[in-house]
């Protein structure tokens, strides 16, 4: 099954809720999929620097000292402790250095980028939330992502959402039917991959295709003709969020929009403590349909 | 009227309360508030009792209703009124994917849109959707009719046997063996019928009737080869 829940929002006034709104509307989802659950969310980044979430099975020992072995290893860095994740902000220039010395010492990343923070974790989504303090994050938009695998191992890499480029990430609910060629395929390109999973694939794919210079709505055309399975998508950007189905759009999707907010659930129960969700335009997304929004371009 | 407040009452309560409702008691007028995306509400009602929720509905809303009227004020989610016997179920907003499946008898009528596969695999049930309908709806369609005064999806009828599809609007595309069909007297008639039954504001003679071509029923012996 799997549940998605995202939420865009349009008023700057409800930013600080955000992670507020976002942990309730997944933790409806609960008896969607229990395994793992994240959520990534788009907050204020500094301009010029870069937050890189990393990920421990051991953070009492692997996260003491952090800053000053990452001193040593050349990268100046502020970082941000949260349970199993640190938040590691540095300078753009020194993405490279940071992620050799996090694949030295073992740490997993889970997403990297100048606005995305990402926290993934086995477990059910108040427990996942409740460790990572979710609800007191502000931010621009957000995805989040309850699991019940079909594909892959049940483990922190393998829960959603899946980053494979900056500021980039997509939750899935579905199984992909091509992605074993499709990795091969990526992998020529030079694309890295964490795990076996579907979505993983399909992450990376429109990472790819955004790499290429197709906007995300453009990528998101090109996965319908490209992928093969089942797949409600929700995807986010720095500045963008969309949403696709496959053509059989056999897994659930409701959306709802407001002059606040565009919200995302795989059922209306994620959306029923929205604010002003009694007069919001609610429908379903039609099929092999892509739906996106750009707060750049909205602005 | 026994009212149920959602937010307050666990859901089991109220499905109970209405499976409690004896043969010949004069309660029968139940009121929903606050439904906020419930799954399975009224489901198995087996008496002729009216149930009005206020609010939008989750996975199998009204499913095998024998007798009840239920009416949505909002809009459901998946498999609204599957396989309902008899009886009434109006939703007022739009329905998702398929509402109406494998009905038996009853009337569902969806004052918005329905989604795809609706009425798929229906035996007896009649839907009248205000509407437009999504793909593949009314596959394999044993009998009863779907009547939608909007447009329909990719592949309506696939596959259909003996069910009778009235559409007003454009059909994207017909299924495998589903043909457009004449449209007689005594089609104008039931068609008239139903969409008086639904409250549908619509002339029976700007629909098109389509039904099965029959050619699925029986093996060809020409496609032996593909077997």
């Amino acid at each position: 099954m799997c549940g998605i829940v995202g939420l865009f929002l349009k008023d700057k006034a409800l930013e600080p809720r955000l992670g507020e709104l976002l942990s309730d509307m997944l933790i409806t989802m609960t008896d969607r999929g229990p395994d793992s659950a994240g959520i990534a969310i788009y907050g204020a980044g500094a301009p010029g620097k870069v937050k890189i979430t990393a990920q421990s099975a051991d953070p009492e020992n692997e996260f003491k000292g952090l800053v000053a072995e990452l001193e040593l290893a050349g990268v100046a860095a502020d970082v941000t402790l949260k349970s199993t994740h640190a938040v590691i902000e540095i300078a753009e220039d020194a993405v490279a250095d940071t992620r050799a010395f996090l694949a030295r010492k073992g740490l997993r990343v889970m997403g990297a980028g100048e606005s995305v923070e990402i926290y993934k974790e086995v477990g059910l989504p108040k427990d996942v939330v409740a460790r990572f303090d979710i609800r007191a994050m502000g931010g621009t938009h957000g995805i989040g992502h309850t699991r019940m695998a079909t594909e892959s191992a049940v483990t922190t890499l393998g829960a959603h959402p899946f980053s494979t480029g900056a500021d980039q990430c997509l939750v899935h609910n579905g199984s992909l039917s091509n992605h074993n060629n499709l990795r091969r395929v990526l992998v020529k390109q030079g694309m890295k991959f964490e795990t076996q999973n579907d979505s993983e694939v399909a992450a990376a794919y429109l990472t790819s295709e955004m790499a290429g210079g197709k906007d995300l709505g453009q990528a998101l055309t090109s996965a319908l003709d490209d992928l093969d399975g089942f797949f409600t998508f929700v995807v986010g950007t720095k500045d963008g969020f969309g949403v696709v189905r496959d053509p059989i759009a056999c897994k659930p999707a409701v959306m709802a929009e407001t002059d606040q907010y565009i919200a995302f659930g795989s059922e209306y129960r994620a959306l029923v403590n929205l604010p002003g969700i009694e007069t919001a335009r609610v429908w379903e997304p039609e099929p092999a349909t892509v739906y996106f929004w750009d707060h750049g371009k909205a602005a | 009227m026994p009212v149920f407040d959602l937010a307050k009452t666990p859901l089991r309560e109220f499905n109970a309360a209405l499976h409690s409702v004896g043969n010949g008691d004069n309660d029968t007028a139940f009121e929903v508030l606050n439904p906020r995306g419930s799954h399975a509400l009224a489901v198995g009602i087996d008496q002729p009792l009216s149930v009005d929720v206020r609010g939008s509905v989750g996975y199998y809303c009204a499913g095998m209703n024998d007798g009840g009227a239920v009416t949505v004020h909002g809009s459901a989610g998946p498999g609204v009124a599957e396989n309902m016997m008899t009886g009434t179920v109006t939703i007022e907003g739009d329905a998702s994917q398929y509402a109406g499946a494998t009905g038996r008898g009853g009337l569902l009528v969806i004052k918005g849109n329905a989604a795809s596969r609706c009425g798929i695999s229906m035996k007896g049930i009649d839907i009248v959707v205000h509407g437009n309908i999504g793909h593949m709806s009314a596959f394999m369609a044993q009998s009863g009719h779907l009547v939608v005064l909007g447009d329909a999806g990719e592949a309506l009828g696939d596959s259909l046997y003996e069910a009778k599809l009235f559409v007003r609007g454009e059909v994207k595309s017909l299924g495998a063996d589903c043909v457009e069909k004449e449209m007689r007297p005594e089609h104008i008639e039931v068609l008239a019928g139903l969409l008086e039954k639904a409250g549908a504001d619509a002339k029976p003679e700007e629909f098109k009737r389509y039904g099965s071509a029959r050619t699925l029923y029986n093996f060809n012996i020409d496609n032996a080869d593909a077997y």
